[in-house]
């Protein structure tokens, strides 16, 4: 595969040239290595995995596309271009949205309102317009509503629009997380191991909505998860990582039948 | 009616007027603690700043006049400028965003994901040292502060109660303005947070900041917002208390009052800081007039804080706070 070649998935979506592509990425917390130069790319249009054992790098990894961590090597490049050092906020406002492995939703909020935050970044009126509630600050209020009132209708979640999150059992967090991350319309969206702690009807009700988010919207995904089954029934490609080190790439079959990936997920003999 | 009970109603109706006042300095503490979780030391001081720095600008007095003066031996007193109030207020309102931003320069960016503890020390801090820059720049003395606001008894209710009851109220009519201030404050500051985009992003911000990142919101531009908000209210405390007892150092002692109403209000409650206020300006003017002659009188100084630690003992979150869940 070239970098701008269109591809067909079997069930017929369409996944396009890269979007985002890590180069030679190296982290260190102190003396300790969490990711040793690794490199992948995310093509647009697809669901790409990084799977890995506890302690992987994995959750680090995620940090670094969103901002949160800055790799002491490496680059990552976005469209094209290389990004420079950024901060989260700033990457969000490139169209980079996540969610969190330990979910972070704004507790005091309703369900509605957090969705809301996620549409800040399309908001352009000014303080004082929003202040004063004048020009067209209230029409942008309006149109972000009903966006935000589409997102809340397609992950099943309107009756519990008013609830205060706080009060909501752990797999609708999740959800409203979710949602609150695709109001923002991301080009890439970022799931912290979407399903962790989920009983099976949950981790099938999540696997549906992320496929459904992808056909509907066409929304480039990328998630960790810890959910083997799950992660190659839904992903169109899985990097493995074990020990901070990419040890497979490539579609779910190739990455079933490599060795490395079997040996760090069943143990391997030492002789 | 007897005279006693009109004179208890009079009494109780300068005590909410009184609260009032209270609730608009306690409202700053509530607004910063909040948005962010500092307990805001310096509000206090930062009303007493802003009602400094409104009546130097409004007189044209140099900054640091006396300071100038002895190192360069010169004269300078003042710019020779009257300015009319409005302008004086808005010039202010100025000087406190300026304030917010290097707050936020200065301490809080070097402070990020410190314990609340060692944030509320650096507040402390400001406020010494804003006690002291206020005195050094606008100088100590008591000044006058009169930006135009009625004053004085209200002749109009003093003539109506009069005819009702044969009994005349007196009532300031600053205390009114400074009720209908603290109402219309309270109304523009709770749509504010409720209704716009910067009012969901200082909730979030409050919330959890690693969220708040990540949808966007930058949080230095917050957090200066907030202080900014802060000094503006911090600026209407400081008119209303610099009009009704002038501007002195003592103003900053006012902020002590707010803790007791923070107490019962919820340190986290917008309608909790002016309930509280109300309930500590009557409380007090109420105790004093009815129990203040058996024990001596000057309960006025303590009457807060023993109603404040009753709270304590048996609704530490206060009225309206958020409630104290432990799950285990």
């Amino acid at each position: 595969m070239n970098d701008t070649a269109v591809t067909t998935t079997p069930d017929g979506r369409t996944i396009g040239g890269v979007l985002m592509e890590m180069k030679h990425i190296t982290l260190r917390f102190g003396g300790v290595e969490a990711i040793k130069d690794i490199s992948f790319d995310i093509r647009e249009g697809e669901i790409r995995a990084i799977i890995g054992p506890n302690g992987a790098g994995k959750s680090s990894m995620l940090n670094i596309i969103s901002g949160f961590y800055v790799p002491q090597e490496g680059e990552v490049w976005f469209r094209g271009v290389k990004r420079p050092p950024m901060k989260p906020f700033q990457v969000a406002k490139l169209g980079i949205a996540r969610t969190f492995q330990n979910i972070a939703l704004f507790d005091g909020m309703s369900v509605l309102d957090n969705v809301m935050t996620g549409r800040l970044t399309h908001m352009s009126s000014g303080l004082f317009g929003q202040a004063l509630w004048w020009g067209h600050a209230q029409a942008e209020e309006v149109e972000n509503r009903a966006k935000v009132e589409r997102i809340i209708d397609f992950l099943e979640i309107q009756n519990i629009r008013k609830t205060p999150v706080a009060r909501l059992p752990y797999g609708l967090k999740k959800r409203v997380e979710l949602a609150r991350a695709l109001a923002a319309e991301p080009s890439l969206l970022l799931l912290d191991e979407p399903m962790a702690g989920m009983n099976v009807e949950e981790k099938e009700d999540m696997s549906r909505f992320i496929l459904d988010v992808n056909d509907e919207f066409g929304t480039t995904i990328a998630l960790i998860e810890h959910d083997m089954g799950v992660v190659m029934d839904i992903s169109d490609r899985v990097v493995v990582m074990d020990y901070g080190k990419k040890i497979g790439d490539g579609t779910p079959d190739e990455v079933r039948a490599n060795q490395d990936v079997i040996d760090a997920y069943l143990g391997v003999a030492h002789d | 009616m007897p005279d006693t009970l009109l004179f208890a109603i009079e009494v109780t109706l300068n005590g909410l007027m009184a609260g009032v006042l209270y609730a608009l300095v306690a409202l700053g503490f509530v607004l910063i603690f909040k948005a962010s979780g500092v307990f805001n030391y310096a509000q206090g001081v930062m009303a007493l700043f802003a009602a400094l720095t409104l009546v130097g600008i409004m007189e044209g007095q140099v900054p640091f006049g006396h300071l100038l003066n002895v190192i360069f031996g010169t004269e300078l007193t003042t710019f020779g400028w009257t300015l009319p109030s409005v302008v004086g207020i808005l010039l202010t309102m100025g000087v406190m965003v300026v304030l917010a931003i290097l707050i936020e320069k200065l301490i809080l960016k070097h402070l990020v994901n410190q314990p609340d503890i060692i944030l509320f020390m650096a507040t402390i801090g400001l406020a010494y040292f804003m006690e002291g820059f206020g005195d050094l720049m606008w100088g100590s003395d008591i000044k006058k502060l009169d930006v135009g606001l009625p004053q004085g008894i209200s002749d109009v209710i003093d003539t109506t109660t009069f005819g009702w009851f044969g009994y005349g109220f007196f009532i300031d009519k600053l205390d009114i303005t400074a009720t209908v201030v603290a109402a219309l404050l309270v109304t523009v500051l709770v749509l504010f947070s409720q209704y716009t985009k910067q009012g969901r992003a200082m909730r979030a911000v409050a919330d959890d900041h690693q969220a708040a990142l990540s949808v966007g919101i930058s949080l230095r531009f917050i957090w200066v917002l907030v202080w900014s908000i802060a000094g503006f209210v911090a600026l209407v405390a400081g008119i209303m208390w610099g009009a009704k007892s002038g501007v002195q150092f003592s103003l900053s002692l006012i902020a002590l009052k707010a803790l007791p109403v923070l107490m019962l209000g919820g340190f986290t409650s917008i309608p909790g800081a002016i309930v509280g206020g109300l309930i500590i300006g009557v409380g007090e003017k109420l105790f004093e007039f009815f129990i203040g002659p058996m024990v001596g009188g000057a309960t006025e100084n303590w009457f807060a804080y023993v109603l404040a630690l009753l709270f304590l003992v048996f609704r530490p979150q206060g009225l309206f706070g958020e409630r104290i869940i432990e799950r285990v």
